[in-house]
């Protein structure tokens, strides 16, 4: 569980000589917006193995923390530290998201791939390879020119989740990637995100799924009112919840 | 009554056998218009889409006069185009008024407007449901500003075409800069409004008749536009 089995691609130019990113610290972490303190001086410290889940109820402040994480909103206070340095372009590079609403650009599934690592900056002589193995990851080969816009809702969060997989990132954040799908989509994802973490990225994905987080999660974050209510290996937090909150939301109770 | 008749029929064969006169003047028309639209979509493309995508004090100043330059009467902009050309004017030594050259201008100065406007619409719509995921994948502003518009570019093909209804379907600003000279700078909607007043009924109703179709087809154009992106969910 601790070690990688295939180590991250090193060959990437944006990766060389750059120290890796983790473990990400977040320090006195608060958000504020509209007179609403939505993340609540938020001290947490993500290690560099598995699967990270954040989990709690809505208005926890899951989405809001990501967003703070991948850097799409600046805190109001605190600080977030990726191996001890503040982010900054060319470590926000190392990183994609997936978002709960598929976000698909009007062009075809192959299109919205290449645009990405366009995006990037990956030399056009290495995108076609790039977009033919996402399209393979996904299933979607033979779909390839099809609008991107018309396909199922499978299928447009599997090409949201390889086209950030394209970039080859070092961290991959996801919110709620399965939360509108039936099972056997969010099967396909799961695979998808336990083979990536498995080729060392560190995932960290937003469910209030109970089910998928037993599923995926080897460390746990429990939000609840935008505080870190608990912050353990999964097998801990699932086992022993030591808070009320979380023994509640994990025996599937309202949390209120 | 039986005028009106007879002229209709004329103006039937003046359509029908493809009378050089008449097709000299649609031709001259569709000519400036379409070229008037092609270099206004040059302009009114980026500047649109920069509005959407770049913040900088004045921008909602700026939006605010391009909303109510979509409403520019024709003649005002014929006025703004002779006051550059005229020879006292700052342009004047190029001596291009009562040209088609004059004509383009100043339909491009209506149609800028339609086409910046409708631009910047249609893109900040899109960037709502796009700005995390392109600021996600670390896109420039500049790279925002592309990538709408090449996504918007259905929606964008109908500003065009709303921009052309209007440069077609104008008299004031070509007829104050171009001056209905035979031959030289006669449109359709000026050559209607003189050879009405002239009484030649026929050839402004065979005139009217293209006009008519001409706007028929711009808007078969749009709806056919507007479908096709449906089916493709590009809309």
């Amino acid at each position: 569980m601790l070690d990688p089995t295939s180590p991250p691609d090193l060959s990437n130019a944006s990766v060389d000589g750059a120290s890796p990113p983790l473990p990400l610290e977040l320090r006195g972490l608060v958000y504020e917006t509209g007179g609403k303190r939505l993340i609540d001086n938020i001290d947490a410290r993500i290690e560099e193995r598995g699967i990270t889940v954040i989990m709690g109820p809505n208005g926890a402040g899951k989405s809001v923390l990501l967003r703070l994480m991948h850097g799409l909103i600046p805190p109001s206070r605190g600080e977030i530290l990726w191996a001890g340095r503040r982010a900054d372009r060319e470590l926000a590079r190392r990183q994609a998201m997936v978002f709960q609403k598929p976000v698909l650009l009007r062009r075809s599934a192959a299109g919205n791939i290449w645009h990405a690592l366009g995006l990037r900056g990956i030399d056009w002589s290495e995108r076609p390879a790039r977009v033919e193995e996402a399209l393979r990851l996904a299933g979607l080969e033979r779909l390839a020119a099809v609008p991107a816009r018309t396909l199922s809702g499978g299928e447009q969060q599997r090409l949201c989740l390889v086209r950030a997989l394209s970039l080859e990132p070092e961290i991959l954040f996801l919110d709620e990637p399965t939360a509108s799908l039936d099972p056997a989509s969010t099967l396909l994802i799961e695979r998808l995100l336990i083979k990536a973490q498995r080729q060392g990225i560190k995932v960290i994905v937003v469910t209030h799924d109970v089910g998928q987080a037993r599923r995926l999660a080897q460390d746990v974050i429990f939000l609840h009112h935008g505080r870190v209510i608990e912050h353990g290996p999964a097998k801990v937090f699932f086992d022993q919840p030591r808070s009320e909150a979380g023994r509640a939301f994990i025996a599937g109770g309202l949390v209120l | 009554m039986p005028d009106l008749i007879e002229a209709f029929h004329t103006a039937l064969r003046l359509i029908a056998t493809l009378d050089p006169g008449l097709i000299e003047i649609v031709v001259l028309s569709l000519q400036v218009s379409l070229l008037a639209v092609i270099l206004a979509s040059l302009i009114g493309f980026p500047l649109g889409g920069a509005l959407a995508v770049y913040r900088f004090p004045g921008r909602g100043a700026v939006t605010a006069i391009l909303n109510a330059l979509m409403g520019l009467p024709p003649v005002v902009a014929g006025l703004a185009i002779y006051l550059l050309l005229s020879n006292a004017g700052p342009l004047g030594v190029l001596q291009l008024l009562y040209t088609p050259t004059a004509m383009i201008a100043a339909q491009m100065l209506l149609v800028v407007p339609i086409v910046g406007a409708l631009t910047r619409q249609y893109c900040e719509d899109l960037l709502e449901e796009y700005d995390e995921q392109l600021r996600s994948l670390g896109a420039s502003p500049r790279e925002v500003t592309a990538t709408l518009l090449w996504d918007g570019r259905y929606r964008l093909l109908t500003a065009v075409l709303a921009g052309f209804g209007r440069a077609i379907a104008e008299v004031g600003a070509v007829m104050i800069v171009g001056g209905n000279i035979d031959h030289v700078t006669r449109t359709m909607t000026t050559a209607i409004a003189l050879e009405t007043s002239k009484g030649n009924i026929a050839l402004a109703l065979a005139l009217g008749l293209v006009l008519l179709a001409t706007a028929f087809a711009v808007n078969g154009a749009l709806m056919g536009v507007r479908r096709f992106a449906l089916r493709l969910a590009y809309a």
